[in-house]
């Protein structure tokens, strides 16, 4: 095919019964990127991926992987791709070593070959200890960890990643990114989802967010991001003021509201130095008493909500995964290897 | 059109000359299949029981504690029992396949077995050779357990070895109706009833532990062409043991090795399609 997508999702649609899961949804992901597919639980991502991994059939639309038709050719597709599922598909009875090497040898590897690749990848995943112990003893991070091994056994050039870090402690966390990182440096081409922003603009080149089955938003981290940069003003008068509004209008990004009783003025504004000062002093000029000034800057949560109309994870607790500031990122790293 | 899914492996394939023969590509596919099954039973200490300790269980009680009460004409009644005992255990076995295949679609493993370029029927084919093996050595335990008891074969090796077959025959193609249930069932344990409701009947409504003259009428005749009825009589013939369905006017008892391998062959040529159509049906979404 002359065309370097290695993934094309076009007017993509699925019903399950009566839920619609997906509603015509076109992205593409370049060879050797990351795409981050975003949104709340029920958006449609796993079910974008069931169709993308020839799991599921879609209602409409269609879908190419590795130049490769889903439908037409799925197992075409197939040898081209790696696949780690949400859900556990590996075998609990098996130990950590054999799932290995059985995925190996149904993806038609010699089974030197497997045996070799598996041990290669329980050492990079730091599983060589538990390789010859049962999958059912298992922690979750481990489990994830043999997953993403088992959907490398092939060295495909498609990797699709489904909330690969759902569920996973800071460390083990932190570990799958930098296995991610490593794939896309040696141009393997991935499709990540999660639940995370923080995860998004740590390793995708673009984000697609998707909510009730469309895609709501498409660009690259640091777009999406100015997209909805604007902060929030909101002026308290002291007492209501016709040429309130029009005094601080150069000043506002948009339209200012006024509220009912005229004293809270409220405008999108964007982030500016010395913006309050600005703002008192285009007042004060025209003769207006404040007696409040915020300047709001929305946290990554907002920036979700206001694309999707839903929040990120309600159980999510961890303040590193929603605050859009400094000190956001990941302070749990330090001594987390103690 | 049926099978246009399942043989999206190897030989499905738009790059010729990077895999080998397609059909070599398919005997791996169901040897890994058959291997990850068989690490399974040997996980699974009550699956294990169902081939090791059930026949020495069965040969045990049925032998010490029906025998007596149970005349056989021409001959004694472990040497009648043996090849019921062996009927009866690889009979209910199957129920095995129903509830591992089961268990399959119910976890997240089967989306990671269709995901990856192999012959997808090689989950239903590597799961019947898998229970295939487990059959013989269940046979193997019930010869050893009636050796120990006193059973005698009046044959040669040939036969007796011919016996053995015709039973795991029969075996093997009814663990693809088993098959058939598990791939339709809404859970393992709703599989797992299959063998209770249909197995043990189809079992005990034979000549495999008592000879069917004293039956009633009615279930005489069904018992009469009941399939395990024919491999038992079948087995019996060609172990030389007493066989009193040799009586019995009704074609299958006369004939009871054809009638073993009929019903057998047909069972299989229907039964495997059908399930096939099945898996099929069962993991498109």
């Amino acid at each position: 095919m002359p065309n370097d997508m290695m993934i094309e999702a076009e007017g993509l649609a699925k019903h399950y019964g009566q839920t619609r899961a997906l509603a015509g949804v076109d992205f593409s992901v370049p060879g050797g990127s990351i795409l981050g597919l975003l949104g709340p639980n029920g958006a449609g991502k796993t079910t974008a991926v069931r169709i993308l991994t020839t799991l599921a059939l879609p209602d409409a639309g269609r879908a190419r992987v590795a130049g490769a038709d889903v439908v037409g050719h799925p197992a075409d597709v197939r040898r081209h791709i790696g696949v780690a599922a949400q859900d556990a598909t590996l075998d609990g009875l098996l130990t950590g070593r054999q799932n290995l090497v059985l995925v190996g040898e149904l993806s038609d590897m010699r089974r030197t070959a497997s045996r070799q690749r598996a041990t290669e990848l329980l050492a990079q995943f730091e599983l060589t200890d538990a390789a010859d112990r049962m999958l059912k003893g298992y922690s979750g991070g481990m489990r994830r960890r043999l997953d993403l091994a088992a959907a490398l056994m092939t060295r495909p050039p498609v990797l699709f990643l489904d909330e690969p870090t759902t569920g996973l402690d800071p460390v083990s966390r932190q570990r799958v990114w930098e296995a991610v990182r490593e794939l896309t440096a040696e141009g393997v081409t991935v499709l990540l989802t999660t639940q995370y922003l923080d995860e998004a603009d740590a390793l995708a080149d673009r984000i697609v967010v998707i909510g009730h089955g469309r895609v709501i938003a498409n660009g690259t981290p640091q777009e999406l991001k100015e997209a909805s940069r604007g902060a929030r003003l909101e002026v308290t008068l002291t007492a209501p003021y016709p040429g309130a509004a029009e005094a601080i209008g150069s000043l506002a990004a948009g339209p200012v509201h006024l509220s009912e009783d005229g004293r809270r003025l409220s405008a999108g504004v964007d982030s500016a130095l010395g913006l309050a000062t600005s703002v008192v002093r285009a007042l004060d000029a025209a003769g207006v008493l404040v007696d409040n000034v915020e300047i709001r800057q929305p946290s990554l949560d907002d920036v979700f909500f206001s694309l999707t109309g839903g929040h990120l994870a309600a159980e999510d607790d961890d303040p590193g995964n929603g605050a859009a500031g400094p000190e956001g990122a990941r302070p749990e790293m330090e001594g987390a290897g103690a | 059109m049926t099978t246009t899914t399942l043989r999206q492996g190897p030989a499905g394939s738009g790059i010729p000359g990077q895999h080998p023969a397609a059909v070599a590509g398919r005997l791996r596919d169901v040897w890994g299949m058959t291997r990850r099954n068989l690490v399974h039973i040997s996980r699974e200490p009550m699956q294990l029981s169902d081939v090791t300790l059930q026949p020495v269980l069965f040969t045990v009680l049925f032998i010490y504690i029906l025998g007596g009460g149970i005349p056989i004409p021409h001959g004694s009644y472990k040497d009648f029992a043996l090849a019921g005992l062996l009927a009866l255990n690889l009979v209910t076995s199957t129920m095995g396949t129903a509830v591992g295949l089961s268990t399959d679609l119910h976890g997240g493993i089967i989306d990671r077995f269709r995901a990856l370029p192999m012959w997808q029927a090689a989950v239903l084919v590597g799961r019947s050779f898998a229970d295939l093996m487990t059959s013989c050595i269940c046979a193997l335990i019930v010869a050893v357990t009636g050796l120990a008891v006193g059973w005698r074969p009046d044959a040669g090796a040939g036969l007796v070895i011919g016996g053995f077959a015709l039973v795991l025959f029969f075996a093997y193609s009814l663990s693809w109706i088993a098959a058939c249930v598990g791939l339709n069932s809404k859970s393992p344990e709703s599989a797992a009833s299959f063998g209770f409701i249909v197995l043990f009947p189809l079992a005990f409504v034979s000549n495999a532990m008592v000879p069917t003259q004293h039956m009633p009428g009615w279930l005489q005749a069904v018992a009469d062409w009941n399939p395990v009825s024919a491999v038992t009589a079948g087995a019996r013939q060609l172990w030389g043991n007493p066989n009193p369905s040799g009586a019995i006017h009704a074609w299958p008892m006369q004939h009871p090795a054809e009638a073993a391998l009929i019903w057998s062959a047909l069972i299989l040529a229907i039964a495997a399609p059908l399930a096939s159509y099945f898996f099929r049906r069962r993991t498109t979404e």
